[in-house]
């Protein structure tokens, strides 16, 4: 009886203190901000909880532009990383030889100095008497300044979230039997066709993981809008941020941040729902 | 043209790359910029004042010295956490592995910024004053899933006949994870809390919800940014860059003559009659580089 209590008991062990702070500090927040986004009043009154779901049909209406923006944003950076990342993943997968762990490295390279400074650094680059802009000028592409434009938010948003579709790619076309791709060319496919019929849609998981992990971060984020940007360029997290540390309309900001995970969890569930979750947490057992 | 035609995917690889590297090289730059105003925008002229003068502004360094004890301080707690899961995921048989796989999927998935928000509600809720403490709660909970994930693919290359070897010699549960299982996942955690320590040191967001009146080093960047960042912080993220780049390098360097090594040493084994594990161990420091 204590031999079975013991081996049915350890992996429960091992997992309830990392479970516990997951839940104690995730999903019980969540839950109190649900709570938090159905109360009424000001930090100048008192707040009370009322069942207020006034807040969200106020708060969408209010900032029914940032939404679409923050989505409309994302969604293109997305793009453009996907565009960008690919063929550098295959790359590195099938083309550099001993050069890959290098050009591994310099992807993850950008990690090593702060998010913020990163952005910065685009701030001094895209800035109006830097290089870019007076090329971008003389090429009659600009007017007259690129940031604090959409243009300048969506190539924050494309650089800083760039290695997080590049890695994923690159995991699930490493992983690929390149037998299968010989097979291919043996049964006489033109490699165009091998690629297509073989190499993406087996780097599909890859392809989906790394849109996930680019666009959830970037619908969220503010920083890039908050350096790069003006109010024109404001996005939701902008809106939750100011709402919930400077203004402390915290029922507003909680509504904001929950619709938002809303829309983004119906937008993975579809995901998943079509590529399957392995693509995110891959296989579980070994044995 | 031939040449360009094969060479295209290269190209085009190369290119990202540097696409990726120039905000580093800038940020590099202009550490050595002389500003004449309080913007660090445009070249002005060339000097060592701020490498000099690197760690001369108190509030920056001590910025920087409350990211570095959060980061080692969220590491060791997130790294054992983790792999303690990891452990759980792969090599046991229990109910809930689905509600664990969720819980440990959803917080990467969530934008930063809800996390944030989520925290300093329950924070505001139960009256907890934000600082230190809550900054650790926090980067320990947003890099935990970030190891299971990268601990858990480690696990799974492992040949378990290694520690029933150990078992068979006698040796108890405790010293055959001590003497066997830690020194072949060694690599995997070392990856993971490396994993880690960028994430909490990089942090801005999660942060900027449950910082109170604590600074790290990217919270200092933020107040800053409005009235002009000072140059000593390009000094210290060129310094950390370097840092960091050397300290990698030089794991895969290690690494790398360990695989070297493990290739070598069946054949020595074998030589002195020795049985030898050689296909596990060449396949575990095979898969470490």
């Amino acid at each position: 009886m204590r031999a079975w209590a013991q081996k049915k008991g350890i992996p429960y062990f091992l997992l309830f203190p990392g479970l516990a702070w997951l839940f104690v500090f995730f999903v019980v927040p969540m839950a109190f901000m649900f709570g938090i986004s159905l109360y009424e009043g000001s930090l100048d009154t008192t707040f009370e909880f009322t069942w207020n779901f006034d807040n969200y049909s106020d708060s969408i209406s209010t900032y029914d532009t940032q939404f679409l923006r923050s989505f409309l944003y994302a969604g293109i950076a997305t793009f453009f990383c996907l565009l960008l990342a690919y063929p550098l993943a295959y790359a590195i997968a099938f083309k550099a030889g001993k050069w890959a762990p290098v050009l591994l490295f310099l992807v993850v390279a950008p990690f090593f100095t702060t998010y913020l400074i990163r952005t910065y650094a685009w701030q001094t680059i895209l800035s109006n008497d830097s290089v870019i802009a007076d090329v971008l000028r003389s090429l009659g592409l600009i007017d007259d300044r690129i940031l604090k434009t959409p243009a300048a938010v969506i190539a924050g948003l494309t650089y800083n979230f760039l290695p997080f579709m590049i890695l994923p790619i690159y995991a699930s076309l490493e992983q690929l039997d390149k037998r299968l791709i010989e097979a291919g060319r043996d049964l006489y496919s033109s490699s165009a066709t091998a690629f297509r019929k073989i190499t993406l849609p087996l780097s599909m998981p890859g392809v989906i993981a790394g849109t996930l992990l680019t666009f959830i971060p970037a619908v969220g984020d503010y920083i890039n809008a908050t350096f790069l940007g003006n109010t024109n360029q404001a996005m939701i997290g902008n809106v939750i941020q100011s709402q919930y540390l400077i203004t402390k309309d915290y029922p507003v900001a909680a509504a904001l941040s929950f619709t938002m995970m809303a829309i983004i969890v119906v937008i993975v569930l579809v995901y998943i729902k079509f590529a399957g979750s392995e693509s995110l947490m891959g296989e579980d057992r070994a044995l | 043209m031939r040449w360009l035609r094969n060479n295209a995917i290269m190209i085009v690889a190369v290119a990202v790359v540097l696409y990726m590297l120039i905000p580093i090289a800038v940020i590099a730059a202009f550490s050595f910029n002389d500003p004449s105003g309080k913007f660090n925008f445009t070249w002005q002229g060339f000097t060592f004042e701020h490498w000099e003068n690197a760690f001369g502004i108190p509030e920056l360094t001590d910025a920087l010295v409350a990211s570095l004890q959060l980061a080692a301080l969220s590491t060791v707690i997130a790294t054992i956490l983790g792999t303690m899961i990891a452990m759980a995921l792969v090599r046991y048989e229990f109910r809930g592995r689905k509600a664990t796989n969720l819980l440990i999927v959803i917080p990467i998935t969530s934008p930063e910024v809800v996390i944030g928000a989520a925290l300093l509600s329950l924070f505001v809720y139960a009256e907890v004053a934000t600082g230190f403490v809550t900054l650790l709660l926090a980067h320990v909970m947003f890099t935990i899933s970030f190891v299971v994930i990268v601990v858990r693919s480690r696990l799974i290359g492992f040949d378990r006949r290694l520690e029933e070897a150990a078992r068979d010699l006698g040796a108890d549960a405790w010293t055959t994870f001590r003497t066997v299982t830690l020194p072949l996942i060694a690599p995997g955690l070392g990856a993971a809390a490396f994993l880690a320590f960028a994430l909490s040191l990089d942090d801005f967001v999660i942060s900027n919800f449950n910082s109170g009146t604590t600074v790290t080093f990217p919270l200092y960047i933020f107040g800053a940014a409005q009235r002009g960042i000072p140059v000593e912080v390009n000094v210290l993220a060129t310094m950390l860059f370097l840092l960091t780049v050397t300290a990698m390098g030089f794991t895969v360097w290690q690494q790398h003559r360990a695989t070297k090594l493990a290739a070598v040493r069946p054949d020595e084994d074998a030589d002195t009659g020795f049985p030898t594990a050689k296909p596990a161990g060449g396949r575990a420091a095979g898969s470490a580089a």
